[in-house]
């Protein structure tokens, strides 16, 4: 069919190409260079700390954005449009603009006093700012289309709100919250911009991975830099995809 | 199907027909009013925090000398070009991925395939990759010393340091969010009207058109919504791509971050306020859209 | 759920909309391969410069631009601009971005051209041997200088929080560790010591930073005591008004940024001729970077007496070498075993 051959060539294009040039680029000094660039000691620090924070900052995500996905459909409050317009702009802000906000509100000369800037802490406040509205916007379309009478159903057989939101609720979002998640995540594996400023980029303490990368594009190092952007990419993948036979399996069990 | 976007309470709505009688009755309402609010403080707690402060200083940082610099910012003539291309890029980048999003959701829902798992992973790649690297990748395939640099060159095409190549980085690193909203509503839509349909005669593409659409449309807004934000707001892989040629190949942000580096404060927070003021008017587009065909969807 | 006649004129209203946008989509894709081609395609006509640069001079070539086409070589010459970080931009040149003239950080940036064959290796056979400005590594502390910092030995003293960009990120932030090292060598200090002096160094640093300005943003946001920077950012920046002041060590090094004509044509060698000129240095001195010429008005500089040059520390290809190898070289190394001595 037309529709797949489109379909497919976009994919080559922006995908496919790309990526296969990035690949054939970290492999080029064969199987034991690329073991030792991943294997250095600062980019194995900075690929664990990269993935640690990340999973902190989904985890979080997953509970917070679902949290305020609800309030965003279910509640009324004034203002709640424009919080809700609101939501998408941590997205179309320059990463160097996020990361001179987060510095001037959360560091030295902080008007709310908090001050974390340059600490690992700070890593996950950058994080958390840029990946804000994936798991929101991917509950608020399911909410949306949620039907309530299941709900109210169940409540009038004296289901308490708890259960409610257990048994009927959260199964109907769960491949949704998961679908955010997966954007969170591999949003914060790669996410670059709002964390050079505020993290300070200490090797081994507060270096992530795509500064390490950075780094190494700039030496010159450019299978290093792929290999390690490789690594990166193929733990982000298995998350992913533990992350869809997850939600595969659960929508299974709601019908 | 009814959409519950109404409804004024937090946790569920009263069920018709449940009367409330006396201090149980009061108890339990007080109940439902203190699990609201409290869910409440704590978003908004979460928002205002993580959200609110931030945009709230840049628009602090922005006319914290009057209204005359930002103006003066504003009518530059690098500053309108960078408007106008970071324009021109999301008008082109966000449909095709919008067309690419629905039918590759359709795909991945709707079809029948070895290999969705993989598609599916596809998808969602160059999102996990740093844009930088991205930037960094394309160069590679499509570069003058690229994988099909003598070809493109041969035909007279310039991708890298030229505008189409500035589309390919934005739509990549755009590209997974209409997919990945619509395919869970599209779940949740379930088969059974599109099924319907079809058995009372509807063509594929009128089942699509006016049953699966619909069904899909919040899934659509917010992907486009997304989409263009992610759009807007690219720096890293359109920064190596692009060769930040001022008046030519510089975007928004790329202008952002030059007035950054001279240390135009007001001159790179006017601009970022212009591109959140962009985010915004598309959710404003998007939902004036959807208001008007909610119509139909009334019981 | 049956088909309404409300849900037809949705149907319709949705596939108009969908028309409308794939021709407003197309439209603009032909419109930008159209305009892609001549932008793109264009080679260095006499009457049109594409200058490729790194970040810092862009405010001096705001002036030196207007004032080259004012002179009778520079009439009708218009320009095409382009600013970045040195290496990308040195990176993006050789990958392809057409280039009539290039100023970058280091000299390296422009032997890259050379082994790309898009500079000729004579570049720099001329009086000023191919720099267009000079600076020198000075370390900016806080206004009032609190902590008493006057010289490199005061950095690796206990409780000094230094700042200083990652010299693996920023090509440019290599002068910096340059300086330092160098520094030591001129007070009688054996390599061995220098690199010594490194690592203690290192061990004070509390942000690096991936570019110059942005240490800069971080010092001025209240981190760290020193920020390791070059003289004409803290001209600059103490011009705009930021409370810093900075002092010139005994012994540092002498920056030196290259300029250089990309291909053949004769209007950028004009160009290139006329920044080295006494005028157009004059501009460079109001910016804040020192003249590579003598006797241009205005510069009242402080000269340390202990200055040397990259040359003096084996030139930028030895030193790339020996200090910043992915895996053999010094602040290579130290930057290790930083990270093991902290790292549980």
């Amino acid at each position: 069919m037309l529709g797949k051959g489109l379909l497919g060539v976009y994919l080559s294009v922006l995908v496919l190409l790309p990526v296969a040039a990035l690949l054939a680029k970290s492999g080029t000094g064969g199987a034991s260079q690329f073991w030792r660039e991943i294997s250095s000691p600062e980019a194995v620090a900075a690929i664990k700390l990269t993935l640690i924070v990340s999973a902190i900052v989904v985890a979080i995500n997953a509970v917070f954005g679902t949290i305020i996905a609800w309030v965003l459909v279910r509640d009324e409050f004034p203002g709640k449009k424009i919080v809700n317009a609101l939501i998408d702009l941590p997205f179309a802000l320059p990463t160097i603009v996020a990361g001179v906000v987060l510095l001037a509100l959360y560091g030295k000369g902080s008007p709310v006093g908090i001050n974390v800037a340059f600490t690992r802490t700070a890593i996950a406040l950058a994080l958390l700012f840029v990946t804000l509205p994936f798991v929101v916007r991917s509950v608020q379309p399911v909410l949306h289309e949620l039907d309530v009478s299941m709900e109210e159903a169940a409540e009038s057989l004296g289901a308490g709100p708890l259960t409610v939101l257990r048994r009927i609720v959260l199964p109907s979002l769960t491949p949704a919250i998961i679908s955010g998640v997966a954007l969170s995540f591999a949003r914060a594996v790669g996410e670059f911009g709002s964390l050079v400023l505020i993290t300070g980029n200490l090797p081994f303490k507060t270096e992530v991975g795509s500064v390490y990368v950075f780094g190494q594009i700039q030496n010159e190092n450019l299978p290093a830099a792929a290999a390690v952007s490789v690594v990166l990419l193929a733990a982000a993948l298995v998350v992913l995809a533990a992350l869809t036979l997850l939600s595969r399996r659960r929508s299974k069990h709601v019908l | 199907m009814s959409s519950s976007a109404s409804g004024s309470l937090a946790l569920s709505p009263a069920p018709a027909g449940r009367a409330a009688p006396g201090r149980d009755g009061q108890r339990a309402d007080r109940a439902l009013r203190a699990r609201k609010y409290g869910v409440r403080t704590v978003a908004l707690g979460y928002l205002a925090l993580l959200l609110l402060a931030p945009v709230a200083m840049i628009f602090y940082r922005t006319f914290e000398h009057g209204l005359t610099p930002v103006f003066d910012a504003i009518g530059e003539p690098n500053a309108q070009h960078a408007f106008w291309l970071s324009l021109e890029i999301v008008a082109i980048s966000v449909p095709l991925n919008t067309i690419f999003g629905i039918g590759m959701a359709l795909l991945l829902e709707r079809g029948r395939f070895k290999g969705k798992a993989l598609l599916g992973l596809l998808i969602d790649l160059p999102f996990a990759i740093s844009p930088v690297v991205i930037g960094l990748a394309l160069v590679l395939a499509y570069g003058k010393t690229g994988w099909l640099g003598d070809w493109l060159a041969e035909n007279g095409i310039q991708v890298i340091f030229s505008v189409p190549g500035m589309v390919i980085a934005t739509a990549i690193v755009s590209l997974p969010f209409v997919a990945r909203e619509t395919i869970p509503v599209l779940r949740e839509l379930g088969t059974d009207a599109e099924q319907a349909a079809s058995t009372l005669g509807a063509s594929g593409w009128q089942t699509f058109w006016r049953i699966t659409l619909p069904g899909i449309r919040w899934g659509v807004v917010y992907g486009v919504v997304l989409t263009t934000a992610r759009a807007l707001g690219e720096f890293g892989a359109v920064s190596i791509v692009s060769g930040r040629i001022e008046g030519e190949t510089q975007t928004l942000p790329l202008f952002v971050q030059a007035r950054f580096e001279n240390f135009d404060v007001t001159g790179a927070y006017t601009a970022a306020v212009v591109l959140a003021l962009l985010a915004f008017a598309t959710l404003v587009l998007m939902n004036l859209l959807t208001r008007r065909t909610r119509a139909d969807t009334a019981a | 759920m049956h088909l309404t006649s409300p849900m037809k004129k949705v149907a319709m209203t949705k596939k108009t909309l969908v028309v409308l946008a794939s021709i407003c989509a197309a439209a603009l894709a032909l419109s930008a391969c159209g305009s892609s081609g001549s932008s793109g395609g264009s080679s260095g006509s006499s009457g049109s410069l594409t200058l490729v640069a790194y970040s810092t001079p862009q405010p001096a070539f705001e002036d030196l631009i207007p004032a080259f086409q004012a002179t009778p070589q520079g009439k009708s010459v218009s320009f095409k601009q382009s600013y970045g970080p040195s290496g990308e931009q040195s990176r993006a040149v050789s990958n392809g971005l057409h280039a009539d003239v290039v100023d970058f950080s280091l000299e390296p940036d422009v032997e890259r051209l050379v082994k790309a064959g898009l500079v000729s290796s004579d570049w720099n056979q001329n009086a000023t041997h191919g720099f267009v400005t000079d600076s020198v590594a000075v370390i900016i502390v806080r206004k009032g200088n609190p902590k008493h910092i006057k010289d490199w030995s005061d950095l690796v003293k206990p409780g000094v929080q230094v700042v200083t960009p990652n010299p693996f990120t920023s090509g440019g932030a290599r002068w910096n560790v340059m300086a330092a090292y160098g520094a030591q060598l001129k007070e009688g200090k054996t390599p061995a010591q220098a690199q010594q002096y490194l690592k203690a160094m290192f061990a004070n640093v509390v942000s690096q930073d991936s570019s110059a300005r942005n240490a800069l943003q971080t010092f001025v946001s209240g981190r760290g005591d020193a920020l390791i920077d070059y003289e004409n950012e803290a001209i600059t920046d103490k011009k705009k008004g930021e409370p810093i002041e900075y002092v010139i060590p005994k012994n540092t090094i002498l920056i030196q940024n290259p300029v250089a004509v990309v291909g053949k044509s004769a209007t950028a060698q004009k160009f290139v001729d006329y920044l080295v000129s006494p005028p157009a240095q004059a501009i460079w001195v109001a910016q804040g970077y020192r003249p590579v010429i003598s006797g241009v008005s205005g510069a009242h500089f402080p000269a340390p007496p202990g200055l040397f040059t990259i040359d003096t520390l084996g030139g930028w290809k030895k030193v790339t070498d020996e200090f910043f190898a992915p895996e053999t070289g010094i602040v290579t190394k130290i930057e290790e075993s930083q990270g093991v001595s902290t790292a549980k």
